[in-house]
């Protein structure tokens, strides 16, 4: 495990804190990340979506990943943070995360698919797990976060 | 002298006086004796002149000067104005369009000297006016008749290069060629559909064509086939020493050239000498005349790679901005330097002007709002210099179609983002083209039955209502007829006859917006190829806008666009329900009443209120919104009138926070927009406020 600082193939995640649970973001679809500020309320939309800011004169949708996940709402704490994704088919959207870690790389070796008779509900979000100097981090498959349905809806 | 850093100012003003000359042409048709409209073309015309001479388009110049000339006989009363003038000198117009249209593409005016147009024009001088007008009815490169109709009579179809037209010019040097005993040398090469780089191809066929003899034409031409601007084949015309069977030899020695088929152009004149043996002096003379544009397009060949890199548009979008607006943005700038030197000597003084600081702020954030605010309003231009080509486009058609109409527009200043007014160019020029082809009839008896004038009727209306820009093209010809488009359907198996039974007269016709679909019973090249409405609708539905129809058989069509104000900047009423700022536009808003809780009485479960004697069902926005009003049962009621059409509606508030100019902002693909909600803007402490769309609650 000593070789870990340099991959060159490797893929970069941000580390995410979910509860107990630590999630990786590849760092490609990543535009911003920032402190949590007001959110606007939209009405008649989906519960996990909170509303919508404004990130320099562009107002961008913010949705509950943990309401997402099917976790427990929680108040706002000072790590709290909303990362901003930029996806191809939809444009900009902010997740709030309960707080932010550091970056990591990640090399296909390090990586292992998820299986799918996981019985967690987060599996549907979830394209594989990463191992990080012991810990297990799994990471987001983001189509699948940004889809319509929440997994609870369904 | 490096002219380059002009040219955008040229294409600029080439572009003006183009449209300037367009309509004012068209009016000189109208009223052939009003000097005021010669003098302006007069002028025109002087300007391109010189314009293009200083830039050194000397084709273009040629043509202006010819022009100019025209109108200046015109405006010392020595010729009168006719239909045959003024066709030819629309034809020099597009002439000249299509000069700096290649100019804009790649830098250069182009080869086509339209000398045709410019005898013409010369014509009208010498008073040979009617004379003149035949010729100038003909495309000015069918000057060399022989050539076209040898060409037409043998041609089988794939030997395209028989229809390449010839300019007097390239006759020469053919007849010069002949004479030295060359062979000269049609050829069309197919490119393999599945080519990828198609240009590259076409570059490796010119190659060795080169290293054969001398390419004097080629269609399309070498710009546009570098640009990869051909389908899947080309024409070359080739001076050479070989034969016929060694040049398509040499053509298809190129991988992914399909076929190739050539033979001997044989007479592109009536009155083609007879080859003579040519004498040594000659044949050196040929030998150099040969030798130097061999060099040239071998060089140009050699340049090549680099040179595409330039060969991009070398134009930049401008808008052009309106003096005010720009004075605006100044002031505004000052502004904001004085607040910063304020903010700056607030810092740097003592304490006690410390208060200050939130009130410099305060003033800086004031402007900034402002300053952001005047920059979108910068980017509106308004749609004149998309419609304004239209007239021009109808008189055409006219000609075309053989039917008499006329265009009325209104609401040319309505203002769009410049990217918008960019794309609708296209989809209203189709709504057009259909509505002459289609919708106007052409049986001028059918017309008298049904009670109609003579000459059909096209109308371009927009406006601004409300969030959103209207564009409507209306005319008073046939209207759809939903039998045929339903006939059409089922014979297409779009719909089938169960579907079609229980299908609205506009679901019907909502069909037409399908891809290739086309009722037109005969394809036209006007509209009609079935391509074409659903082009209209997608454009339309990228710049996030609606288009729909309304026809009634015999009576006429409107078809109405409506593009939302993506970055429009309207006058909205801010108001507050529960905790929650929202904004309504005022364009909606008739007025603002105070209600006692005991004058809201329910008919048929509808809360109502009687205001001056109209009654007006009431929508409480709480409820609509989801959300917990702030006001106490027994408190009076703010509601806001608002109307639409003759429909009105009270909506009920918590509080009136003042009237704001606000900027629209789209809430973005991913949130599944409520219909109540028709955007957001930002408010000045950065927050974000929601539009209600009154239209969508009435």
């Amino acid at each position: 495990m000593d070789e870990v600082k340099i991959y060159s193939e490797a893929v970069q995640y941000i580390k995410i804190e979910m509860g107990t649970e630590l999630f990786g973001i590849d760092i490609s679809y990543v535009d911003n990340i920032v402190r949590p500020q007001h959110v606007t309320r939209v009405p008649n939309v989906a519960s996990y979506i909170k509303g919508v800011i404004n990130i320099r004169g562009e107002i961008i949708p913010i949705m509950s990943l943990r309401l997402k996940m099917g976790l427990d709402e929680i108040e706002e704490t000072k790590s709290t943070r909303f990362i901003i994704i930029k996806m191809e088919k939809f444009g900009k959207i902010g997740l709030i995360v309960d707080a932010v870690k550091e970056v990591v790389a990640l090399e296909d070796s390090q990586i292992e698919r998820v299986k799918v008779d996981t019985s967690e509900e987060l599996a549907h979000f979830v394209s594989g797990v990463g191992k990080v100097d012991g810990v297990l981090v799994s990471l987001l498959d983001l189509d699948m976060v940004v889809m319509e349905k929440s997994a609870k809806e369904e | 002298m490096d002219v380059s850093q002009y040219l955008e100012v040229f294409i600029d003003e080439t572009n003006e006086h183009l449209q300037n000359l367009n309509t004012s042409i068209l009016d000189l048709e109208q009223n052939p004796d009003d000097m005021d409209t010669v003098n302006e073309i007069f002028r025109a015309a002087h300007s391109l002149k010189g314009m293009a001479g200083t830039m050194g388009y000397k084709r273009m110049q040629d043509l202006t000067h010819a022009m100019e000339n025209v109108f200046s006989k015109v405006r010392d009363g020595e010729i009168k104005v006719n239909s045959a003038m003024i066709d030819t000198i629309f034809q020099c117009l597009d002439a000249i369009q299509e000069y700096l249209d290649n100019i804009q593409g790649g830098g250069d005016e182009g080869t086509n000297d339209n000398a045709a147009i410019i005898k013409s024009l010369n014509g009208f001088l010498t008073g040979e006016g009617a004379g003149a007008a035949e010729a100038a009815d003909e495309k000015p490169a069918e000057t060399d008749k022989p050539a076209a109709e040898a060409g037409s009579s043998s041609s089988d179809g794939r030997n395209k290069w028989k229809d390449i037209k010839l300019t007097e010019e390239q006759i020469d040097v053919i007849e010069a060629a002949r004479k030295d005993n060359k062979n000269v040398i049609g050829l069309t090469v197919y490119v393999q559909e599945a080519c990828i780089l198609k240009s590259a191809r076409a570059f490796l066929v010119f190659k060795a064509l080169e290293e054969l003899g001398e390419i004097i034409v080629s269609v399309p031409s070498t710009q546009d086939i570098e640009d990869e601007r051909f389908e899947y084949e080309f024409s070359v015309i080739l001076i050479t020493d070989s034969d016929v069977e060694a040049v398509i030899k040499a053509a298809k020695g190129v991988s992914e050239i399909e076929d190739a088929v050539g033979g001997i152009v044989e007479e592109t004149a009536a009155e083609a000498k007879p080859a003579e043996a040519s004498e040594p002096a000659d044949a050196e003379h040929a030998e150099e005349h040969k030798e130097v544009p061999t060099a040239v397009a071998a060089h140009e060949g050699a340049g090549n790679k680099p040179a595409t890199e330039k060969k991009k548009p070398v134009v930049n979008r401008t808008v052009r901005v309106d003096i005010e607006k720009l004075d605006d943005l100044m002031n505004l700038v000052s502004e904001l330097i004085t607040a910063k030197n304020s903010l700056v000597s607030a810092a740097t003084a003592d304490n006690e002007s410390a208060n200050d600081v939130g009130e410099h702020i305060e003033y800086l954030e004031n402007v900034t709002t402002s300053l952001h605010e005047s920059v979108m309003k910068v980017r509106m231009v308004p749609i004149e210099s998309v419609v304004n080509k239209f007239p021009r486009m109808i008189r055409d058609l006219q000609k075309k179609l053989g039917k008499k109409m006329e265009l009325y527009m209104s609401g040319e200043e309505t203002e769009l983002d410049r990217t918008v007014v960019d794309e609708i160019g296209d989809p209203l020029m189709h709504l057009l083209r259909n509505s002459a082809d289609h919708g106007i009839e052409s049986d001028v008896k059918l017309r008298k039955e049904r009670g109609k004038p003579e000459e059909g009727s096209i109308f371009l209306d927009a406006y601004q209502d409300g969030n959103n820009v209207v564009i409507e093209v209306r005319d008073d010809g046939n209207g759809i007829d939903v039998e045929a488009v339903k006939a059409k359907a089922l014979e297409r198996g779009t719909i089938t006859e169960e579907q079609a039974n229980q299908m609205s007269d506009k679901e019907i016709i909502n069909l037409l917006f399908l891809p290739s679909f086309s009722t037109a019973k005969q394809v036209s090249d006007i509209s009609g190829r079935g391509v074409g409405l659903d082009v209209v609708k997608s454009k339309i539905e990228s710049l996030s806008g609606e288009v729909d129809v309304k026809s009634t058989l015999g009576v006429g069509s409107t078809w109405t666009i409506r593009l939302p104000l993506t970055l429009a900047i309207i006058q909205s009423l801010m108001v507050v329900v529960g905790d929650e700022k929202y904004a309504i536009p005022l364009g909606n808003i008739q007025t603002i009443e105070s209600i006692r809780p005991d004058d809201v009485k329910a008919v048929q479960q509808k809360e109502v209120i009687n205001l001056r004697g109209n009654i007006i069902p009431i929508i409480r926005l709480n409820e609509i919104l989801d959300c917990q009003s702030a006001k106490a049962e027994d408190e009076d009621l703010v509601v806001v009138i608002v109307k639409k059409g003759d429909k009105q509606a009270g909506l009920v508030i918590d509080e009136l926070t003042g009237q704001q100019e606000i900027v629209i902002k789209s809430l973005g693909k991913y949130i599944q927009r409520s219909k109540v909600i028709s955007g957001a803007t930002i408010l000045g402490n950065g927050e974000v406020a929601l539009i209600i769309d009154p239209n969508a609650l009435i």
